[in-house]
């Protein structure tokens, strides 16, 4: 029996039929559950935009009919500024920046992105009466272990910020993780990011941000490199390589 | 019969646990313990996978060709932690985004394949699976036991919910920063252990 079970062909043959079972279970499953991930992807990600809104709140449990009422996704061109057409849906930033069609290689790195999509998508949240309230823009960068995804929103004047959530990140447990901390995203709301000039001057301050100081924020305590990753993502998407042709473009005429 | 898938199944909590004395599975226990649900969540999926990879392999333990057994067994367990981690980004999408990569790493959890080399590989199928149940418990008790504690302490939460509150919210607690590192847990896992072998001082290995 044993010497019969052991003979190439048969040991050949078994590998093969739990390899087959194997792969049908396998496929099974990950096309079987494959629109209810999509699902939650997208729920998450509107979750978070409605946070950095400030919607959740009046959004409770009807995440997704309080995004389809209050909030239009757009694609631009950093470039240019200008609206371009485009699968916002679908839209994700990392994915185009392994595409050398649609990304570029960056010069100047400071958010450590290495490439950055050409395109970008922004998201208008607007109020009852259908006017401009607030827009989220996604940013990414380098924080001390890996790349940090986040939203932040900024007013109707494309400058006082009205929330900074961070809603992906491998940082430190209780140091740089702290950008989860509700405390310090509470220090966020009517800063500013662009001085006169219209340079992005928005920092964390290691110390603690002076008292009206409207360009600082404490940083996180113990979490050095992860403050200055902040600092360079947010200074690095707000400036000429970012958001800027599009903020220059709609200052004061979003509507 | 009744009595013996009994053994089986409570055994590995406190006479033969996988991590105390065993000395299996320590590096994804070092890993996500920082929390009580995460621990919680990973427990589900460890019992999933070695109690359902028990099944398999033992249900076919006699056709397996001995010269490639090993990689039969770790074909079994690669698709099962391929399902459990799809069925987790299905349901529970928020903890799947913390837990992914470990629960990718369950694959080369020294249990699974462990227990499917030492028991599977021999016993009847029904029993097998009860095996991997209870081994999957007694990982899962040390998992909860240090998440317990490194919660507690490194945060000043249980799943979540504030008990010592801390400095920096207003309260009295000023974390411990050392029991929120990975690393922590060996000393955590190092005192269960001599907890457990003061307790049964049979498991004490004789020099």
């Amino acid at each position: 029996m044993s010497s019969n079970k052991e003979s190439f062909g048969k040991t050949v043959g078994f590998v093969f039929i739990v390899c087959l079972v194997c792969a049908a279970l396998v496929s099974v499953s990950a096309v079987q559950l494959k629109p209810l991930q999509t699902a939650n992807k997208l729920l998450d990600k509107q979750t978070k935009i409605l946070e950095t809104a400030g919607l959740l709140e009046l959004a409770g449990k009807d995440i997704v009919p309080t995004y389809n009422k209050y909030v239009e996704a757009k694609m631009i061109d950093l470039d240019t500024g200008e609206y371009v057409d485009g699968d916002v849906k679908m839209f994700d930033e990392r994915r185009n920046a392994r595409d050398p069609q649609k990304s570029e290689k960056l010069e100047n790195d400071p958010a450590g992105i290495n490439r950055q999509s050409n395109t970008a998508v922004v998201y208008l949240v607007k109020d009852e009466k259908g006017a401009v309230e607030t827009v989220v823009f996604p940013v990414v960068g380098a924080g001390l272990w890996d790349l940090m995804y986040g939203y932040v929103g900024l007013k109707s004047d494309l400058n006082t910020v009205s929330k900074v959530i961070y809603s992906d990140h491998k940082e430190t447990p209780g140091l740089g993780a702290e950008v989860m901390n509700p405390k310090w995203k509470a220090l966020w709301p009517g800063k500013k990011i662009y001085n006169d000039n219209n340079e992005p001057v928005i920092k964390l301050v290691k110390g603690g941000a002076k008292k009206g100081d409207d360009y600082g924020v404490d940083a996180l305590s113990g979490a050095t490199l992860t403050s200055d990753g902040v600092t360079r993502t947010l200074q690095f998407w707000f400036g000429v390589q970012g958001y800027l042709p599009f903020i220059e473009k709609n200052r004061g005429e979003l509507n | 019969m009744a009595s013996e898938a009994n053994k089986v199944l409570t055994k590995p909590i406190f006479d033969n646990n996988p991590i105390a004395l065993q000395v299996l599975g320590i590096c994804s226990a070092l890993a996500v313990t920082s929390s009580m649900a995460n621990a919680l969540v990973m427990t589900l999926a460890v019992v999933l996978v070695t109690a359902f990879s028990n099944l398999f392999i033992s249900m076919i333990r006699n056709m397996i060709p001995s010269s490639v057994r090993i990689i039969v067994q770790m074909a079994i367990i690669a698709s099962l932690v391929i399902v459990v981690d799809q069925v987790l980004k299905a349901f529970s999408y928020q903890l799947s985004k913390e837990l992914s990569v470990f629960v990718g790493l369950i694959i080369t959890n020294c249990i699974v394949m462990g227990r499917a080399e030492a028991f599977a590989m021999k016993e009847k199928p029904g029993v097998s699976f009860m095996d991997g149940i209870g081994n999957g418990l007694g990982y899962g008790f040390i998992l909860m036991t240090v998440a317990f504690f490194r919660e507690l302490l490194g945060f000043g939460t249980i799943f979540g919910i504030e008990i010592l509150p801390l400095v920096q919210n207003g309260g009295w607690y000023q974390a411990n920063g050392l029991l929120v590192l990975p690393f922590s847990s060996f000393f955590i896992i190092g005192l269960i252990i001599w907890a457990i072998r003061q307790w049964k001082p049979e498991q004490v290995e004789k020099d």
